[in-house]
Order: C-alpha cells, then structure tokens, then sequence
C-alpha cells in the first residue's frame, strides 16, 4: 500500500523543502520505502537540500515524456538505502505536467514497491502546486506563526478539500490534513510578539502534526546538502522525528513549544 | 528584553495578528467551495452600491448555501448609518 503525501503551503518560503527533504528521511531511516518528487517545474531545488544536485540525470518530465524510464531518473539516496529523489525539471515549461502523466507516475512508483511518495509543492496556487496535491491521501501544510503564511494556508486547506482526486469522488475519504509549524520562537511566543501553535490551530482548525523551532541549523544543513534531520545534535532535527513518528501514529507530547525556564534574575536582567 | 519587558507585555502584536486573521479567514471561507465568480461578483456589487452610498468593503456578505438541493445565494449589505446621498 502506497501513502502520498503532500508538502504544500501557498506561501514560499517557509520550509516546504526542508520539510519534504527531512519527513522522507524520517521515514527512509524506519525501513520504509521512500520516494521525495519535486513539483517544482522550472525552479527545481530539492536535489541541493537533498545533496544530490550533481548526480541529477534525468528528471520528472523526462519520466513524463518518456525520454527515460522512471528507474532512470529516480536518484538513490547515498545515505538511506530505501530513500529515492525525483528531481523537477529545470527547463521545460509548465504545461510538460499533465494530470494524467502524474497518475501514470504515481501509479508506477506504486507498483514499485514505494510505501510513501512524498510530494515537494511549489509555492502559488498554480499547477504544480495543483498537481501536486492532487492525488495526495495526506497533507501536510507548512506553516509559519506570520499572517501572509496562516492566511495563505487557509486557502490552500480549501483547494484540498475542493480540488482533489478525493474531494472529487464521492465514494472516497478526504485527504487527511496536518499542520507543521515551522520558525517557532518559543521566546517570542512569551513575550506576545509572535502568534503561538494554539493560536494557528484555532485559526484553521486542524490538527498540528509537529512544530520546528527557529534555528540557524537548517541553513547549515542547506547549505551542506545534509537534510536537517540527520544533524543529530540539533532540536530541529528532534522535532522532525516527532513529526514521522506522528505520521507513523505514535502520540507524543509537543517539545520545542515552551520557552526553557529563566532564574529571577536572568528574567529581570537578562538578554 | 529584562524589567521593561514586564510591563510591555500588554500590548501583544501576536494576539492583534490573531484578531485580523480570525475575520478574514472566516470572511474567505464564506466563498470557499462557491463558484470561481463569487469574489469577483462581490467586487463588482460593492462598486456599484458605492456609487450610490458609501459602505464599507466588509459591508457586503454573500453566502451560497445548499437547501434541499437548490443552492440560495444570499447577498447581505450593511448600510453606513447616515448613508451619504
């Protein structure tokens, strides 16, 4: 049984990639069958979070087209024996992406073996951001505590639940949705300057699947090419296991979302 | 942050940003799953009710409902209390 997953937001750059680079990790690194495809057509960026930039060959539209067959041009991570990347194509336009050229796609990774595809939106609303939800069965929207982001998600919760294959059929479930916070500043939470993860959810209703504190470690591991979940050290890292364990079904408590406790005097005096 | 910070904490921008985007939210989901045309038709109704008064862009609320199996669309408008002629 294979779960598509989407990674979307509306809004660019509140870690989408991150994201979708760390949940398959996360998953590849249980044992699972993993596939991360970038549906960001003209504007692909997953390959460098992912550190595979150089071993791209052939990407989704090549599949798509049948310049290549999908074994060809699905790059087998270095690190995770089960993890595979599909990268978007660099130069071809838009409209290379069909609705039916994606399910033949999905439908092959399927009988392939791979237990979660993982889907990379662009940002916007437009048709990569469109066929990337599509066919998903769950999504996960990327979010930060920032009006434009909870704003632009609201919309993006309503395409979900209009402009699916799931919304779509009647006979079928809806697409299962999740938010992951993303930027959190337990700090700023404190001090009222920034909305908290109660906040957002109250605002669009769903469930939280997991919240990523603010850190410079998710530039550093950009810029090596090292998905952050694998930085052992770091809480980002930390906060993305919660969130495949979530995925997986595990209940467990939110880290990451208070502020550590200050001594009297630090919280007089200090910085 | 330190001493000032305690008596700061009254004037919260978090909770100012919450306020704006529980009215807009609930505002852009009363369109949410209508026809593609139900914003633009609001834009355009509000242009011509300003012809004539002068109302405020949140006076008009258009509602498309589903009642026994035909849909109703209501449309409501807030007049200003001394409507300017």
């Amino acid at each position: 049984m294979t779960e598509i997953i989407v990674v979307t937001s509306g809004k660019g750059g509140v870690g989408k990639t991150t994201t979708s680079a760390s949940l398959a990790c996360g998953l590849a690194r249980r044992g699972h069958r993993v596939a991360v495809i970038d549906f960001d057509i003209g504007l692909r960026n997953l390959d460098l979070v992912m550190g595979c930039e150089r071993r791209v060959v052939y990407d989704f539209v090549n599949v798509l087209q049948g310049e290549c067959t999908l074994k060809q041009a699905l790059i087998k991570d270095k690190r995770i024996e089960t993890l595979f990347v599909l990268a978007a194509s660099q130069t071809r336009d838009k409209d290379a992406l069909s609705q039916e050229g994606v399910r033949r796609l999905l439908d092959e990774m399927s009988a392939d073996g791979f237990e979660y595809i993982i889907c990379d939106s662009p940002a916007g609303i437009e048709k990569g951001a469109h066929l990337a939800m599509y066919f998903a069965d769950r999504a996960i929207v990327v979010v930060n505590p920032e009006v434009s982001s909870v704003r632009d998600s609201d919309r993006i919760l309503g395409l979900l639940a209009s402009k699916t294959h799931r919304a779509e059929q009647d006979d079928s479930t809806a697409i299962k949705e999740h938010l992951l916070l993303t930027r959190y500043s337990p700090r700023r939470v404190a001090t009222g300057e920034m909305m908290s993860v109660a906040d957002v959810k109250e605002i669009l209703g769903i469930d939280v699947i997991g919240v990523v504190p603010e850190s410079p470690d998710v530039l550093a591991a950009s810029n090596a090419g090292t998905p952050i979940i694998l930085n052992a050290d770091s809480d980002v890292a930390r906060a993305y296991e919660d969130a495949v364990s979530r995925l997986l079904g595990d209940t467990l408590p939110m880290r990451f979302v208070d502020q550590p406790k200050k001594g009297i005097l630090a919280r007089l005096f200090g910085t | 942050m330190g001493l000032l910070a305690l008596f700061r904490r009254t004037s919260s921008t978090a909770s100012v940003a919450k306020e704006r985007l529980r009215i807009i939210v609930a505002q852009e989901r009363t369109t949410r799953g209508g026809p593609d045309y139900l914003p633009l038709l609001r834009r355009e109704l509000l242009e011509v009710i300003r012809k004539y008064v002068n109302v405020d862009p949140d006076a008009i609320q258009i509602h498309l409902e589903n009642e026994d199996g035909h849909e109703v669309l209501e449309l409501s408008v807030a007049l200003p209390e001394k409507a300017k002629s």
